[in-house]
């Protein structure tokens, strides 16, 4: 019983990394229809700045952390609203050169990251009560767990009430449905896209900062890797669904980590990509189709 | 009499066909000047291009004067355009009331002429629009370009696909939006163009076939049949 606890909690903190990943891919590719390869980077770009500020500044780990991760964060939402404004706005309509931007941006940026800092994993500075456990049903479950639970359950809520009620949300989930009738209604379109750029990549970089808690570490290949499994939660949630994207992370961290502990080491991502054949064959669309709620 | 809408040798190409082929006519301050046609001649197509919905090869347009060819489409509504598209395009996942709002631009709202024309959007104000009947969706649709003061409303087949009733109801809306704007309506259903429309211009082929006043035209049946295909005076 224990176990499962420990699996069920550690499942649904790495199902927060894909759910912050998953949301602002969802909400771009919903919204714009671009998909955006470089978003990966965006991670690494906020689990690097959260790194480096923690290891200039002083104080305690907690205060590094906070404000390592505050400015990883602003940066993330500052890179993509740039990509937004350099290389994708000149390329709308051109979906394969969008790709092909996104997908060197992304290349690009990990490469200058390893050039600069190495490939090597940095380990990310602490404080001592996320090393500490928890007892949960009998499970001694990481401190920094529920963080990861908690932040991202926060960030569901807050944007699920950024969508419903603001006037802003109104523009981004009548955007996913048709666009071209968002500015038939007299609305600039483009405002939003930037916008909802600069806020998936302040999601993405979230979630850089968060990895770098839930491994102890941040290293340069972490944002390719969560970004594959990002990829998935949001065709299973449904491009352009919120509320879905976070059911389809859940399903997938916890499908993995069962199917890790239970089967053996390594099926976990081979039952991950059976979940998503299963979920394309009943619903094409994904369990939330095209509606941003 | 003063022109709201004038359009010049307006060319439109999608992909390989060239649809518009230099259509120029000029629409009335005030009243319905009714856009007719057989299908496929580009009705739609000239609003969308009016609209900036689709990319504009050559011409001019014109709004009360003021050229606004080369403005993006939403540039295009806040001087003053309103749009009903052909298929409504409302937005199903959002709720009446969030239609409505989404539409607003003045800071004072028509809300009571929308309501007051279509009661039955009030009553319906919470549920998703995507679960309503066709023609409770084209009522949000005029509703929502109706909350705005427009010098011009394009509105694109309104009546297609309703009942009866509706059509008259529908009509009844469009003859009041008129008292307050310039309408320029593309419409199959002639009794509804002979009750609203003061002017016609008539597409052929991409090309003006035909423009004057509505009565000459359907006073002519010979006329109506040469130019539209279809027997006038059906009401």
């Amino acid at each position: 019983m224990s176990t499962l606890v420990l699996l069920t909690i550690t499942g649904l903190g790495l199902g927060a990394m894909y759910f912050l990943v998953a949301s602002g891919l969802s909400l771009i590719y919903g919204l714009m229809g671009v998909l955006n390869f470089a978003h990966g980077a965006l991670i690494t770009v906020g689990a690097y700045t959260a790194w480096w500020f923690g290891e200039q500044l002083g104080g305690g780990f907690g205060t590094r952390l906070l404000v390592g991760g505050a400015l990883g964060i602003v940066a993330g939402a500052i890179v993509a609203a740039l990509i937004e404004l350099v290389l994708i706005r000149p390329l709308y309509q051109r979906p394969v050169e969008q790709v092909l931007v996104t997908v060197g941006l992304a290349l690009a940026l990990g490469a200058l990251v390893q050039g600069i800092w190495g490939a090597d994993p940095k380990p990310i500075l602490l404080p001592d009560w996320m090393f500490d456990t928890t007892t949960v049903l009998g499970a001694n479950v990481p401190n920094d767990r529920f963080v990861e639970i908690g932040i991202a359950a926060a960030v569901l809520v807050g944007l699920t009430a950024f969508l419903r009620y603001t006037r802003f949300g109104l523009v981004i989930r009548a955007g996913v449905e048709n666009r071209a009738m968002v500015t038939a209604l007299g609305i600039d379109v483009r405002r939003a896209f930037t916008i909802v750029f600069a806020l998936g990549g302040a999601l993405a970089a979230l979630a850089g900062v968060l990895s770098g808690v839930y491994f102890g570490v941040v290293d340069p290949a972490r944002g390719t890797s969560l970004l594959i499994f990002a990829f998935i939660v949001v065709v299973i949630g449904g491009f352009g669904s919120i509320g879905g994207s976070a059911i389809a992370a859940v399903a997938v961290a916890l499908i993995q980590q069962y199917a890790n502990y239970y089967a053996s080491s390594g099926t976990g991502d081979l039952a991950v990509v059976m979940l998503l054949a299963a979920v394309l064959l009943v619903r094409p669309g994904g369990l939330a189709p095209k509606v941003a709620h | 009499m003063s022109t709201a809408l004038s359009v010049n040798d307006l060319h439109v190409h999608l992909g390989q066909s060239h649809i518009l082929q230099g259509i120029s006519f000029d629409v009335p301050t005030g009243g319905v000047t009714a856009l007719l046609g057989r299908n496929g001649v580009g009705k739609t197509t000239t609003l969308r291009a009016l609209m900036g919905l689709v990319p504009r090869s050559r011409g001019e347009v014109t709004l009360g004067g003021d050229d606004v060819t080369r403005l993006r489409t939403h540039a295009v509504v806040r001087r003053g355009v309103g749009y009903v598209p052909e298929d409504r395009d409302v937005f199903a996942g959002l709720t009446v009331e969030e239609n409505l709002r989404l539409a607003e631009r003045d800071s004072d709202p028509s809300y009571d002429l929308v309501y007051d024309l279509f009661p039955e959007l009030r009553q319906r104000a919470t549920q998703r629009a995507g679960t309503l009947s066709g023609g409770q969706q084209q009522m949000v649709a005029i509703a929502r370009a109706l909350l705005n003061r427009n010098q011009v409303l394009l509105v694109d087949e309104p009546t297609k696909g309703l009942a009866p009733l509706l059509v008259t109801e529908v009509a009844a809306a469009l003859g009041r939006a008129a008292e307050l704007t310039t309408v320029l309506l593309v419409e199959q259903n002639l009794p509804v163009v002979q009750r609203l429309a003061r002017d016609v211009v008539v597409l052929d082929a991409g090309r003006v076939a035909h423009a004057g006043p509505a009565a000459e035209l359907l006073a002519d049946p010979d006329h109506i049949r040469r130019l539209l295909g279809v027997h006038g005076g059906s009401h």
